[in-house]
C-alpha cells in the first residue's frame, strides 16, 4: 500500500478526518451536552458546510480520468465526480436549511451536522463503490446516519416513529441486498464489479446470478424508494423533522440512484436483457403510484414523498434504456431534481404560524398575499415539477423521454407522459390554494435570511436553465460517457 | 493418520455430547458450562483442520467474552427456566426432524460443491493459499492490507452507531455525582485528619 493508492479516495479521507476533528471540537464546547446548545450547533454546522465545500474542490481536482484504489474496490471516474458534486451540494444545502428549524424546536445539537456529513461520506463511498462489499459498507454508513437524523427530534413521537420505521424496513432491505450479493458471489466467484463485467461479457448469465441481481435490485429499489418498495417513504417523510425530510428527498436519492445506475450498467451491463423488464416494471409502477396516490394527500410532506416516488420512476426510465443516452438523462434529471427539491423544501420550511410549523396544504391559502415572493418561487418549483416548459423540470423529463423513444420503449414513454399529466393536477392544486384561496389565519411574516437566499438562487436556476442548459448537459454527457467507457 | 482420526472423533463426540447437554440440563449454569466445553472442542476441530488462528479466536472470543457475558445474564435474570422448558420433550421430534433436514441440506450443498470440479477451481481462484504462509498471516493480510478500506469503513460505521446511540439516548440529569480525578489529586493533607485510636476507646 503506497500513498498513490489512497489519492483517488482523498475527498473521502479528508471528510472522514474532518468528521472526527469536528466531533472532538463539538464535544469539548461548553454546554454542548445540553439538549439545545445554539452556539456549538452554529459553529459545527458552519464548519461542516466548509468541509463539504472543500470536499467539492478535492472531488473536482481528481476529475480528469478513471482511477482505482484499494485493490479495485474504489473507483473514481467522471460519473463519480459529477454525482459526488451533486450530493455534496445537496448535503450542504440541507445543513443550511435546518439551522432555523432546529433552533426553534429546541433540538439544535451539534451532532446533527456531524451525522449529515457522516451520511454524505457514506454516499460518496456508495458512488465510488467498485465492489459489492464496498457498496454495502457505504450504503450502511449512509443508512445508519439517516436512521438517527430521522428521529433527531427525540421528544416528538412522530419523529421517533419515523426513525424506527425507517430502521426496521431499512434493515430488511439491507438483508435482501446482502442475500442478492451472496447469490451473485456464489454463482460468479467474485464481488468485484470489473471482474463481474468481464465474466458476463462472454455469454448468458446463469439463473442463480439473475436471481441474485433481482434481489440486489430489490434492495436498491428500497433505498431509492421505488414501487413496490416505497411503503416507508410517506411515513418517514411526514414524521421526520422537515429539514431532515428535505435532506432525505435529495442527497440520499441522488446517491442511491447513482449507485443503482453504476451497479446495473457496469458489472451487469452485459446482462441488461435479463434485468431490463424488472426495472421497467419498477419505473412504470413508481410513476403511476407517484401520480395517483399523491392526489388524495392533504399533508404537504406526504405529497412531496409521493412526488419523489414519481420522480424516481421518471429517472429510472433512463435505466430501462440501459445505454449512454439513458444514463445522461438520469444525470440531468438528478441535477434538476436537486435544485427543484431544495427550493420547494425551503418554501415548505417558511410555513410556520406562531413559531410552530404547519404542514397541511390548506395552510398555504392566501400565501400569494402574505408572502408574494415565496409564493411565486413555489409556483415556479411546482410548475417545474409538473414539467411545464420552459422551466428546468420540462427539460429533465424531455431528455429522459427522448432517450426512451430513441431506444424504442414507446409504451414506457407514453405512460410517463400520461402520469406527468396526472401529476400536474396536484402540483397545480398547490398553486391554486396559494393564489385563489383566502387565508383564515395567515402564516408568520418573517422568514429566515438563509431560506430567502436559497429560494432565490434555486428559483433563478429553475427559471433560466434554458438560457445556458449546457452548464448541466455537457458535464452530464461526459459523466455518462465515462461510466459506459469504464 | 490414526491419531488424527482418533482426535477428530474424540473432539467431535464431546462437542456433540456437550451440545446435547447444553439444551437438556436442568440448571442453566450447567448449560453455559457445557456450552464452553462445546466451544473448546469446536476449537480443537479447527486445529485439526489446520486453521489454528480461527481456533484461538473461537476460544478467546466465545469462551472468554460471550460465555462469561452469558453467565452474567443467566445469573442476573430471575427466570423460571424449568417452566420455560416444559414441553421440551413434546416438541423434540419436530425439532429433531427440522435439524435433520437442515443437516441433509448442508450435506447436499457441500457434496455438490465438491463434486463439480469447477467449484473447487473457483474456490482456489477466490481464496488462493500461498505456500508457507500461516493462516494468521494470511487472514491478517486479507483483513488489514487487502481489505483495509473495508476495515476502516467498518470502523467509521461503528463510530456512527456510537454517536447515534448517544444522540438518541443521552440525557442531562441533575444530581449525578461524578468522579473528578484532578480534584481528588489536588486535595492536600489538610482535609484529612489522622488520629491514633486506642483499642476499646474510640474517638
Amino acid at each position: 500500500m503506497t500513498i498513490d493508492q489512497i489519492i483517488p479516495a482523498l475527498p473521502e479521507v479528508f471528510v472522514a478526518c474532518m468528521i472526527m476533528a469536528l466531533l472532538m471540537l463539538g464535544v469539548f464546547q461548553k454546554g454542548a451536552l445540553a439538549d439545545q446548545d445554539v452556539k456549538s450547533f452554529r459553529l459545527i454546522s458552519g464548519l461542516s458546510i466548509g468541509v463539504l465545500g472543500l470536499a467539492i474542490l478535492l472531488v473536482v481536482m481528481l476529475a480528469d480520468r478513471q482511477l482505482m484504489a484499494f485493490n479495485g474496490m474504489f473507483v473514481v471516474d467522471g460519473f463519480a465526480t459529477y454525482t459526488k458534486v451533486l450530493v455534496l451540494i445537496a448535503s450542504a444545502a440541507a445543513i443550511v436549511l435546518s439551522s432555523g428549524y432546529m433552533e426553534r424546536h429546541g433540538v439544535a445539537r451539534f451532532e446533527y451536522a456531524i451525522l449529515v456529513v457522516f451520511a454524505t461520506l457514506g454516499m460518496m463511498m456508495m458512488i465510488s463503490a467498485n465492489d459489492l462489499i464496498s457498496l454495502y459498507m457505504g450504503l450502511e454508513m449512509q443508512s445508519l446516519s439517516l436512521y438517527v437524523v430521522a428521529s433527531f427530534q427525540r421528544e416528538d413521537q412522530r419523529s421517533t416513529e419515523a426513525g424506527l420505521k425507517y430502521f426496521v424496513l431499512g434493515a430488511l432491505a439491507s438483508g435482501m441486498l446482502l442475500y442478492g450479493a451472496s447469490l451473485v458471489y456464489g454463482f460468479s466467484g467474485t464481488t468485484n464489479f470489473s471482474a463481474l463485467a468481464a465474466l458476463l461479457q462472454g455469454g448468458e448469465p446463469s439463473v442463480g446470478l439473475v436471481v441474485g441481481i433481482v434481489f440486489v435490485i430489490a434492495g436498491l429499489a428500497f433505498k431509492v424508494s421505488a414501487v413496490p418498495f416505497h411503503m416507508w417513504t410517506p411515513d418517514v417523510y411526514e414524521g421526520a423533522p422537515t429539514p431532515v425530510t428535505a435532506f432525505f428527498a435529495v442527497a440520499p436519492k441522488i446517491a442511491a440512484l447513482a449507485l443503482f445506475t453504476r451497479v446495473m450498467m457496469e458489472p451487469f451491463g452485459d446482462a441488461a436483457a435479463s434485468w431490463q423488464q424488472v426495472i421497467i416494471f419498477v419505473s412504470v409502477a413508481s410513476m403511476i403510484l407517484g401520480a395517483v396516490a399523491a392526489v388524495a394527500q392533504k399533508n404537504i410532506k406526504r405529497l412531496m414523498a409521493y412526488s419523489s416516488i414519481g420522480h424516481v420512476g421518471y429517472a429510472l426510465i433512463g435505466l430501462c434504456v440501459a445505454n449512454e443516452a439513458g444514463v445522461r438523462g438520469i444525470l440531468i434529471y438528478l441535477a434538476i431534481y436537486l435544485v427543484m427539491n431544495v427550493g420547494a423544501f425551503a418554501c415548505i420550511l417558511c410555513m410556520k404560524r406562531g413559531d410552530r410549523m404547519v404542514e397541511q396544504i390548506s395552510d398555504l391559502a392566501g400565501m400569494s398575499k402574505t408572502h408574494p415572493k415565496i409564493a411565486l418561487a413555489l409556483l415556479i418549483f411546482m410548475f417545474s415539477m409538473a414539467g411545464v416548459p420552459p422551466l428546468a423540470g420540462f427539460f429533465a423529463k424531455l431528455y429522459i423521454f427522448s432517450a426512451a423513444v430513441d431506444a424504442g420503449l414507446y409504451t414506457v414513454a407514453i405512460i410517463g407522459v400520461l402520469t406527468s399529466v396526472i401529476g400536474a393536477f396536484y402540483y397545480l392544486r398547490i398553486v391554486r390554494v396559494m393564489y385563489f384561496e383566502d387565508a383564515e389565519d395567515p402564516l408568520d411574516a418573517q422568514v429566515g435570511r438563509e431560506l430567502k437566499i436559497l429560494i432565490g438562487v434555486t428559483a433563478f436556476i429553475i427559471s433560466f436553465f434554458f438560457v445556458q442548459p449546457n452548464l448541466i448537459l455537457d458535464p452530464a454527457a461526459a459523466a455518462a460517457k465515462a461510466l459506459l467507457a469504464g | 493418520m490414526i491419531v488424527e482420526a482418533l482426535a477428530f472423533y474424540m473432539f467431535a463426540f464431546i462437542a456433540v455430547a456437550a451440545g446435547v447437554l447444553v439444551i437438556s440440563s436442568k440448571n442453566p449454569v450447567h448449560s453455559v458450562l457445557f456450552l464452553i466445553l462445546a466451544f473448546f472442542n469446536a476449537a480443537g476441530l479447527f486445529v485439526l483442520m489446520g486453521a489454528e488462528f480461527l481456533a484461538m479466536i473461537l476460544v478467546v472470543v466465545y469462551v472468554g467474552a460471550v460465555a462469561v457475558l452469558f453467565m452474567f445474564v443467566v445469573m442476573m435474570l430471575d427466570i423460571n427456566f424449568t417452566q420455560m422448558r416444559s414441553g421440551f420433550l413434546q416438541y423434540l421430534p419436530l425439532g429433531a426432524l427440522i435439524g435433520l433436514i437442515l443437516l441433509a441440506e448442508m450435506v447436499v450443498v457441500a457434496g455438490g460443491w465438491q463434486s463439480i470440479s469447477a467449484g473447487a477451481q473457483m474456490a482456489k481462484a477466490v481464496a488462493p493459499i500461498a505456500e508457507g504462509t500461516t493462516n494468521t498471516h494470511a487472514l491478517g493480510g486479507l483483513i488489514y492490507t487487502h481489505n483495509v478500506y473495508l476495515f476502516q469503513a467498518a470502523g467509521m460505521i461503528l463510530l456512527v452507531a456510537m454517536i447515534g446511540a448517544i444522540v438518541l439516548t443521552h440525557r442531562r440529569r441533575d444530581g449525578v455525582k461524578k468522579q473528578r480525578i484532578a480534584d481528588q489529586n489536588a486535595r492536600g493533607t489538610d482535609t484529612v485528619e489522622t488520629r491514633k485510636v486506642e483499642v476499646g476507646k474510640g474517638i
